[in-house]
């Protein structure tokens, strides 16, 4: 029997185990829409912005770990998921983001509706498609499926004109793919593993820096055998947080520009950095002209062209974290470090960067560390971008596996609370909390219609500082206090949670935090609470731009600062 | 390290937007390529591209492992200068008049190079050959005074059976 190419898209997307999609219609993709009645077992979530569509499919392709998919119609749906395909991209996410497109006989013609999404999406995606033939498409999706999925996941588009999706042929679902230029290295060379053990265990102040490719692999278990057997302190980079117990007397906390002091000199004071699922992005490096010095480096990773594409490399090894670190551990020996272990203590009590300073305000760190305890760790974190990211990412203990859910690579604000959506669909049995800034809160504040209209329970917690947060701590410590456009006039949180059914609290006071986080946590559906926090807190430690990571700046350390660099912060 | 021409050759999927992926890559990680040529291969279905890129070691080898990861391209290899032939095909229009003709046919055998084309006060020029001696012709016609050129970037496969 004869399909319409879009019961064939549906089919096939129950064919990859497909259940959940995050989307919104418009003329292109209507007959897709019309047959999604024929298959009920397909849950469509309609969001108010494709930018959110595409921001819950990752959160809920991170959660689960398998594409997340979305779908938009031509044109403005098409270029309104750029952002979150984007996102997905830079943080190695799965997602199948599916568009439509005008018709074949005008496509090329500037069309109403016609936008080139394969062509912008070529530097943002890991493959995309453009289907021309009906024929092609139960194809095309096992391709998009497993090209998502498989290696360094990332995010893949098909485009399908809409008289493809009503074009009729037999549906046939391939069990085979031909993709010739397409490998996979799942295995580290076994030789490369020998030296990298051999390194190690000559190694005397070794570090690890883990990153989100241990998350992605799964692997936790594994990588804790690796850190414990041979003794190793573990840097987090902010998206391998979660990856390791963070109250683990190994653990480090988080490395990079907002580092932990412990984590950065840890680091730059390195014989031996072994770098794991992690790609050296410049927030976690800061300049990588000084970058750990001393250090030679393993660097495991399963995309052979993260290999020295930022550091060099002495020992590389190509392959899935898990079944890398399983092999090296059996080569690996047991060490301890003892002295090594001690300076780092040192420096834990040296700079002690989980502490918060005494104070009467709201501080947001505060409030951080009573959701932490009153979750026990156990909730899934989404955060903003900004400081209320850094926030969550310093001052939460992470102790539960995989629950550290942020947008490290791109960084767009607004994408908490679609996120968290996603996260909740993909894990609806865990809790889970939505930490945003009261900017970032407001690019997708929109999705607060789809978390009633599907009853969603995510708990949000706005860090409303009336600032763009992290600018104007930039503005401040580099731009001479000049706070230009990031005071921002808010409304009232609590009132437009309302206008959504969605019930809320204002707080302002410290003893108020635990009680209002009580609420949430006992009401069973989404709740909100716009947290007033002292409007200039900032986020210390800080590397100022250009320097390395052993120049981080505290206000306790003001003065040993400028003695070490020759210049105050604010001279930068 | 310093900068050197390097030459990539790449096995890669005939498919419509596969020049399109490529010349996006070299752009968006700012590569430096000096020329690019491609055409069909031994397998049906699949084009060879020969891409001459500048820069140090390191950084050939990140153009050729990115280029590596796009799913339509099959294999990169980067040839050391030993190791290959290359070629370049040049079409050069160059002025001439009856009294400077025969000196440019002189020189056109001496290069073992085809005049292809004759009008009243021009001849073009073809010239096979690697980029030295496309180069070299090219210098001793510009006396003449050089109109037009167009050439193909070098191709190139690696000497003996490997593959
Ligand atoms: C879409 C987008 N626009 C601009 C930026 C630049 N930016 C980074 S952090 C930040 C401030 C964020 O403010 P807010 O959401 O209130 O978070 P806060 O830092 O105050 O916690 C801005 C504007 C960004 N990351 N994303
Ligand atoms: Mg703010």
């Amino acid at each position: 029997m004869k399909k319409t190419g879009a019961q064939i898209l549906c089919e096939s997307l129950i064919k990859e185990g497909v259940e959940v999609i995050f989307g919104i219609l418009g003329g292109s993709v209507l007959p897709i829409y019309d047959t999604f009645p024929q298959y009920p077992q397909l849950r469509h979530i309609l969001v108010r912005h494709e930018q959110g569509a595409a921001h819950a499919a990752d959160g809920y392709a991170r959660a689960i770990h398998k594409a997340g998919v979305c779908i938009a119609t031509s044109g403005p749906g098409a270029t309104n998921l750029v952002t979150g395909i984007a996102c997905a991209y830079m943080d190695s996410a799965p997602m199948v983001a599916i568009t439509g497109q005008v018709a074949r006989p005008v496509i090329g013609k500037d069309a109403f509706q016609e936008t080139d999404i394969t062509g912008i999406t070529i530097p943002i995606t890991k493959h995309n498609y453009l289907v021309t033939d009906v024929t092609e498409l139960a194809r095309t999706v096992k391709e998009a499926f497993h090209i998502a999925q498989t290696g360094r996941p990332g995010p893949v588009l098909i485009d399908v004109p809409r008289d493809v999706q009503q074009e009729q042929t037999e549906f046939i679902y391939p069990d085979r793919l031909d993709l010739p230029g397409y490998k996979v290295f799942s295995r580290g060379h076994p030789s490369q593993i020998k030296k990298a053990a051999a390194l190690i265990n000559e190694a005397e102040q070794p570090v690890i820096i883990a990153g989100r490719g241990i998350i992605i692999s799964q692997a936790y278990d594994e990588f804790r055998e690796f850190a414990e057997k041979a003794q190793i302190p573990v840097a987090h980079t902010l998206l391998g947080l979660s990856c390791f117990p963070g109250d683990h007397i190994l653990d480090l906390g988080m490395m990079g520009m907002h580092g932990t002091g412990c984590a950065n000199m840890a680091v730059q004071n390195t014989d031996l950095l072994i770098a794991i699922g992690m790609r050296f992005d410049d927030r976690a490096t800061a300049t990588t002209k000084e970058f750990a010095p001393n250090g030679r480096v393993i660097h495991i990773d399963i995309d052979p062209a993260e290999i020295g594409k930022n550091v060099p490399v002495d020992v590389p090894v190509v392959g899935d974290i898990k079944s890398v670190l399983t092999a090296l551990n059996e080569e690996v020996e047991r060490r301890e470090h003892v002295d090594w272990l001690s300076q780092i203590e040192q420096w834990r009590c040296e700079y002690p960067s989980q502490d918060i300073r005494q104070s009467d305000e709201l501080l947001p760190q505060y409030i951080i560390r009573q959701i932490c305890e009153a979750t026990q760790g156990d909730a899934l974190m989404v955060t903003g971008v900004g400081q209320n990211q850094m926030f969550v990412a310093r001052y939460f203990t992470f102790t539960k596996p995989d629950s550290l859910i942020s947008a490290g690579g791109l960084g767009p604000m607004g994408f908490e609370l679609p996120a968290a959506m996603g996260v909740k669909i993909g894990r609806p049995e865990e809790a889970v909390w939505c930490v945003a800034g009261d900017g970032g809160f407001q690019m997708t504040i929109q999705e607060l219609a789809t978390i009633t209209q599907e009853n969603i329970a995510v708990k949000i917690a706005i860090m409303n500082n009336g600032y763009l947060g992290m600018v104007r701590q930039w503005q401040e410590l580099f731009y001479g206090r000049r706070y230009v456009d990031t005071k921002l006039w808010n409304p009232d949180f609590v009132r437009i949670a309302e206008a959504y059914e969605i019930p809320g609290v204002r707080v302002k006071r410290r003893e108020e935090v635990i009680p209002a986080i009580q609420k949430a946590t006992e009401h069973p559906g989404a709740f909100l609470i716009d947290f007033l926090i002292e409007p200039e807190e900032n986020i210390y430690p800080i590397v100022p731009p250009g320097e390395c990571l052993a120049r981080f700046f505290e206000p306790s350390r003001t003065e040993t600062w400028k003695q070490k660099s020759g210049v105050s912060i604010t001279e930068f | 390290m310093t900068d050197t021409r390097h030459t990539l050759v790449a096995l890669v999927e005939d498919k419509p937007g596969v020049l399109n992926r490529i010349a996006s890559l070299f752009r968006r990680r700012s590569f430096n390529i000096e020329s690019l040529a491609v055409g069909g291969s031994e397998r049906p279905g699949f084009s060879r591209m020969t891409i001459v890129a500048i820069g140090d070691s390191a950084q050939v080898e990140q153009i050729r492992k990115q280029l590596e990861k796009l799913i339509n391209v099959v294999k990169v290899s980067a040839i050391t200068e030993g190791d290959m032939v290359t070629r370049e095909l040049a079409l050069i229009k160059v002025k001439a008049t009856a009294s400077t003709r025969s000196e440019i046919m002189q020189i056109v055998s001496i290069f073992r190079a085809n005049i292809v084309d004759v009008a009243p006060s021009s001849v073009t020029v073809e010239v096979t050959g690697d980029e030295d001696k496309v180069n070299s012709l090219l210098g001793l016609l510009r006396d003449f005074g050089v109109k037009e050129v167009s050439r193909t970037g070098r191709i190139a496969l690696t000497r003996g059976s490997n593959s």
